[in-house]
Order: C-alpha cells, then structure tokens, then sequence
C-alpha cells in the first residue's frame, strides 16, 4: 500500500517522460527519414549515426548527458537529460522504418503516382506515407516499447520515473516496489502499444472508432503528464530547495533527514531527487541543479581531486576538500556529518577464522584462489588500484554486481570478498569481517554535507539549519539505522523522523 | 496532335534510343512495335516525361513539352502500363477519379465521372465503386486502369502494353473494348507493343523499332506487302505462318 501512495508521482513522471520523448522521436525522424529516403548519402549517413547512438548503453547514454548539459549550463539533472536521451534512443528504430517503408514501396506505384500528375509533395502525402505507414507505425510501437523501459533508467539522472520503485527497491531490500515498478512498466508499454497499433488499424481500414478512442486516450494521457509538466516550465526560479541522494540505503536516509531538517527550521519546501549515480550527483551540484547533497571526503579527494589516495590523514583531508571545492567548484562544504563510511574488504566471519585472515596484508596469500565482489564503481576507482599495487592483490576473478546483491553473493559464497560500505547494517546481519587496512591505503571518508554556491547565497538560513547536523550522527548511529531499514523494513523517511524527534534542543538563537 | 522530332535518350555512351522524329494526328493510333530493348517503351516515356530526353523535342498540342511543369503535363496524359499500378489503399472511385482530385474536382462531380468512366469500360459502378483494387480480376483491374487514364479527357493515351500479362480470352476482351472506346472517343493514342498480330488488330499506323532507331512506318497493309527489310519481313510474317498452321491443322482435322 505504501508503494501504491507513490504511484501517481512515479507514473506521472514516467509518462511525461516516455510521451515527451516519442513526441519529439517522431516529430524528428519520420521527416528525417522521409528526406533521408531519397538522398542516398544522407541515408547512410542518418541511419550510421543512430545506429551508433543504439550501441551507447542506454543507463551511459543518459548519464553522459548530465556533465554534456553542465558544460553547456543547462539544467543537467532532472527532466532535460532524460528527456534528451530518449528522444536520442527513440529515433533508430522509426527512422529505419521510415527509411525502409519509403524506399521499399514498389516502384510501379510511384510510376503510377508521378503518371497521373501528381507533384513530389502530392505523391509523398497520398501515396508513398499511407503505403509506407504499416512499416513506420512498426518502428513507432518498437521504439515506445524501448522508451518505455529506458525511462525506468530516467531515476539517476534525477527525473522521477517508475525507476524510482526499481532503483530504491534494490537498495532498501523492497522487492515489493521492484516488482510494481516492473508490472506498470510493462503495463504503460503495452497500453501504449495497443493504442498506437488500433490508431494505425484504424487509418488502414478506415474505421473511425478505433482512431477516435486511440487518440481520444492519448490526447488525455498527454493533457495528464501536461497538466503536471508545463506548470513547472514556468516556474524556475521558485523550486523548491532541491537534495540530492545516492542509490544506497544510507543516502535514502540521509536525504530525508536533510529534507526534514530544512523544513522544519526554515518552513521552505524541499524536494529529493534520488537515486543519482555519484558523479551525477556532484556534477548536478555545481550546475545548481543540486542545491545539497551528502557525499564523502575520500571519495571528493579520490575521484573528483584525483589525489593519491594513500595514508591520508582524516582531518587533513577534510580541510583540503573544503578548500579545493570552495575555490575551483564553486561548491560548499558544510560540514562532516560525524560519521564516515569507508570502503572496506569484507568477508564471511567464519571463513576469515578457518584462512586466518584480519587484516589485508593476511589475504594477499589466499587472494588468487578467492573471487572479489566490487560495485558498480568500485573495480574502476582509485582506491582499488591502489589496494591492488600496494597490497599486491591478485583475485582469481572479479565480479561486479549492484551494492544491494553484493552481501547477498557473500553470504552465499559466490564471492570470498567484497568492497562493502563501513556503515553498512547488512555487514553485522550477514555477520561479516571488515578487515584491517594495515598498510592505510583506503583514504577516509567523512560523510559530508555539500551546498551549492547558489544556494549558500541565496538561502544563508538553509545553510545555518544544515550546519546544525554537522557532528550529529555517529557511525554506531548510521548502522543501526541501516539496519532499521535493510532488516527492519522501515521506510527511509520514517526512521529519519525518529532520528530527529531525539536530536538533542537547540542553543537559543 | 504529337510530334517527336530528333527524340533521343542516351545513358552513357550508348543511344538506346536515337533521333526519333514522329508524328502521330488527331484521333489516330500509332503502334510502336519492336523486340525487348528496342527502345520503344523509353520512347513513350520520354512523352510524358518520365524519362527526361537527352536530346530532341516532343511538341503536344504545338507546346514544346519541356516548358510545362511535369505534373501539369501528366495530367493531360493517359497513361495505362503493363502492371497497371492501381493504388491499394485507396477503393475503385478514389483511384479512377485521382487526376480529377488532383485538379481540384469536387467529390461530387469526381463521383459523377468515375461512374461515367466505369461504365464506359464496361464495369458497374454500383458494384465497383468501393472495392478495393486486391479484390479484382486481372481484367477488371485493367479495365479499372483505363478508366482511371481516361477520367480527365486526355488529349493523349500513351499505352505501354497493357495486354501483356493477361490471358489470352481476356486479352482479346479487353482490345475489343479498346477498339470500341478509341473509336467513341476518337483517342489520340500511342501504343507499345512486341505483339504484331495487337498490332495489327488496332493500329492505323505501325512504327517498327530496332536498336533505338525506326525501321520502317507505315499501315499495316504496307508493313505485310512492302516490307522494307528482312527484319520487318520476318516480323510479319511470323505471325501470319503460325496462322496458317493453326488453319492447316484444322482443315486437316488434326486440331482440337
């Protein structure tokens, strides 16, 4: 039921995406491929390239857009990004249908059609679209489909889809969500197809009915996504302070508790915008489409930085990230929230015990008949290239799989070892080792609040009520309430309530 | 009135058809007649300007065709060919009345010539009218075709063997209703065909082609007693001898 109160948000979304961009799909490529139907280079030329465009991984596709966007100071998370990949990923299969329905029409009706006076523009109308229109409906219905399923990839990216069910079931261990995100995906595709397939039946045969209601449900379907979509067109410059968050339960968590915080000492509205991937995030962020977000030291230091990620000392680490981010992003650290949350080498308990393992330095050894599970992230991170060389690390094979499924893999041995998150609740539920990281390679990672340059201007008072959580939430504190979610099964935003009904009262202001 | 004069097509460095000069009058019907590749059917396109001359000019009606928009110039034009190339979305009066739509007809009027047309080829409008062209014979299709080029009053018909894939009782059907129409109409027409003996059932005149070039032209009565060469003999007679062993055998009994 719970996930039901989220549906009209998620569908709303999912259906301005997936009908914005098959609009805009269409309206480029059935001209496009018109032209291209009849200049032979263009042809080869349009469909290479969408073809190219078809190739790039749909999830890439879309994340690539966000620092394309910011670089171009556009507004790089949200609905341009999503809506610019899609149209992309839309317009193959029309555009080679077009081009198909065109050129494959047998010559002795366009013969006919030139023979009788028709001009090129006559022709194409009465002649050459209706012939053509089976085939080109075809690649409509194909591409709709596909939309319709990428738009679920939409939630990284910071538009709402039906992603969000998938991206933050995964995470929170909601299987319940993954599935309704999955089921009206499929749904909305299948209306959709059905209703492009009577809309072309219908102008086949010539019956009115069916090309009435097809078209009677998606003018309502689009007056639906519209009503909801235009409005905030118009109303940029009072959006609500927008956070950001990560796709793993800590961040869920963390998001609400800032969103709740906001709200209650400024009264201002807050919208989330979650399940970002990480660099997305930080991009977003200082673009100003991101007003605040929770990232780590060690991961700024790392990633962002590109420092070495060596024995670093944690304070100094803090200090510097405050200072490169004010000075070369125009990004604002507010503080460290208290806690940090470092990748770490975990293992099962009982098998560290019978190998003898604690630390890392004691795995080396046993490394080339163990097989390492890493994130999505983590086999392409700094950190681990620098555990590798200087640990001398040499698994028998690497597996990368979603942060969620990684402790599972663990405990059912398909995997030895895995980068798990320090804060993790799930390292205690599966009862998991962290092991030492004797030589300190793995640099720190304080949770830190980050605000936007804009932000901080505009809003000081948004600022002063963040500044409150700085030092608030210990890592013993993060893990329980990991786990409140991940075993427990509580929503995000409730066990965020609690944790702020006990945050001690403020000094008087 | 047509005239073609030094008409010629060349792709490449070959004329497939070279330095035609014709002249077909009012109400008369020219037969081009010629083997596969001959260039006949290049010629009849270069009428109506689905293949753009290379050289040489075609005058209808005394205005040099190339001055007048092609599309204008088709709508003039009759046009019937061998695969006919009725359009299979649209029903029977849709495609019979598609120059008129084209020239701005009402739907009412359009209505009123299909009906006239269908009924000059010999087809009942009432049952044809809103049929589609899938669900007709392959006579009636071209039937259908004919009143489709005729519709607009054409002040030509050009007629790129429009018998050649039908049967034989159907053919001959066919250019029996052929003959009554030019005559009722008093069509200009030019007709390709291979088939001497078509051409000699509806030809006033027979233009013979060979290698892009005219052998001979000339009645058919000329083209059977004055034969010019022995190509245009050969031509003839061929016919003529299967004739004559069909008449043989039947004399003899041994037929049938």
């Amino acid at each position: 039921m719970e996930q039901l109160a989220v549906l009209p948000a998620n569908l709303t979304g999912h259906l301005q995406l997936t009908l914005v961009a098959m609009f805009l799909g269409v309206a480029i490529s059935v001209p496009l491929g018109i032209i291209a139907a009849r200049v032979g280079w263009l042809q080869q030329f349009v469909l290479g390239a969408a073809g190219i465009v078809q190739t790039i991984p749909s999830l890439a596709l879309l994340a690539m857009m966000v620092p394309i966007l910011a670089a171009l100071n556009l507004q790089s998370i949200g609905y341009l990004p999503a809506i610019i990949g899609l149209t992309l990923y839309s317009t193959l299969p029309i555009l080679r249908n077009t081009v198909i329905g065109i050129t494959g029409i047998d010559p002795v009706y366009t013969e006919a059609a030139r023979s009788v006076g028709m001009t090129p523009l006559q022709q194409l109308w009465r002649v050459e679209l209706p012939l053509a229109l089976p085939v080109i409906v075809g690649g409509v219905r194909t591409s709709t489909v596909w939309v319709v399923g990428m738009a679920t990839l939409s939630t990284p990216v910071g538009a709402t889809s039906l992603g969000n069910y998938i991206f933050s079931g995964l995470q929170l261990r909601n299987y319940t969500a993954v599935l309704v995100g999955c089921v009206v995906a499929a749904l909305l595709a299948q209306l959709l197809d059905t209703l492009i397939r009577w809309f072309e039946q219908g102008v086949r045969t010539r019956k009115r009915v069916p090309v009435v209601v097809a078209l009677l449900i998606c003018g309502a379907l689009y007056s639906w996504a519209g009503a909801s979509l235009i409005p905030r067109l118009f109303e940029s410059d009072t959006r609500p302070i927008t956070i950001g968050c990560k796709t793993y339960t800590e961040q869920y968590i963390l998001s609400e508790i800032l969103s709740r915080q906001i709200t209650a000492r400024t009264g201002l509205e807050t919208t989330v915008v979650s399940s970002l991937g990480s660099t997305v995030a930080f991009d977003a962020l200082r673009a100003g489409d991101l007003d605040v977000y929770v990232d780590y030291s060690g991961t700024i230091w790392a990633t962002i930085m590109g420092r070495d990620v060596t024995s670093q000392n944690r304070d100094e680490v803090l200090r510097e990230v405050d200072r490169v981010l004010a000075d070369a992003y125009d990004v604002q650290v507010v503080g460290p929230v208290g806690f940090e949350n470092a990748y770490v080498l975990a293992m099962r308990r009982d098998d560290a015990a019978t190998k003898n393992i604690r630390r890392i330095s004691d795995l080396v050894r046993h490394a080339p008949r163990l097989v390492m599970g890493g994130d999505y992230e983590f086999f392409g991170r700094p950190e681990w290239t620098s555990l590798r060389d200087q640990y001398a690390l040499e698994f028998e094979s690497r597996r990368t799989m979603d942060g969620s499924l990684m402790y599972q893999a663990l405990a059912q041995s398909e995997v030895d070892v895995i980068s798990a998150y320090s804060t993790d609740g799930r390292i205690s539920t599966f009862d998991l080792i962290m092991l030492e990281d004797d030589l300190s390679v793995i640099p720190p990672y304080d949770a830190i609040i980050l605000v936007s340059d804009r932000l901080r201007i505009e809003n000081p008072k948004v600022v002063e009520a963040l500044a409150e959580l700085v030092g608030t939430i210990d890592a013993a504190q993060m893990r329980d309430m990991n786990l409140a979610v991940n075993r427990e099964g509580r929503t995000p935003a409730a066990v965020a309530a609690d944790w702020l009904s006990v945050l001690p009262p403020l000094p008087p202001r | 009135m047509i005239k073609l004069e030094q008409l010629t097509k060349a792709y490449g460095d070959r004329n497939v058809v070279d330095q035609i000069s014709l002249t077909v009058k009012r109400s008369e019907l020219v037969v081009l007649l010629g083997t596969s590749g001959c260039g006949k059917t290049t010629t009849l396109k270069m009428i109506n300007r689905l293949i753009e001359p290379t050289a040489g000019s075609v005058c209808l009606d005394g205005v040099d065709t190339s001055q007048i928009e092609r599309y204008e110039l088709r709508r003039k034009i009759g046009y019937v060919f061998q695969q006919v190339g009725l359009f299979p979305h649209m029903t029977i009066t849709e495609n019979v009345g598609v120059t008129l739509s084209l020239l701005g007809w009402s739907d009412t009027r359009i209505h009123k010539r299909v009906a006239e047309v269908l009924e000059l080829v010999e087809l009942d409008p009432e049952v044809m009218r809103n049929r589609y062209p899938t669900t007709l014979s392959g006579g009636e299709q071209q039937r259908v075709g004919f009143a489709r080029a005729l519709t607009a009053e054409p002040s030509l018909m050009l007629l790129d063997e429009p018998f050649g894939a039908l049967d034989p009782i159907t053919r001959d059907r066919l250019q029996v209703s052929f003959s009554r129409i030019k005559q009722q109409l008093s069509l200009t027409a030019i007709f390709v065909t291979h088939d001497f003996t078509e051409a000699l059932v509806l030809a006033d005149r027979i233009v013979v082609m060979r290698e892009g070039c005219i052998v001979q032209i000339g009645t058919p009565r000329d083209l059977i007693t004055k034969p010019i060469d022995g190509f245009v003999k050969q031509m003839v007679s061929t016919p003529i001898r299967q004739a004559k062993i069909v008449e043989a055998l039947l004399a003899s009994g041994g037929a049938v």
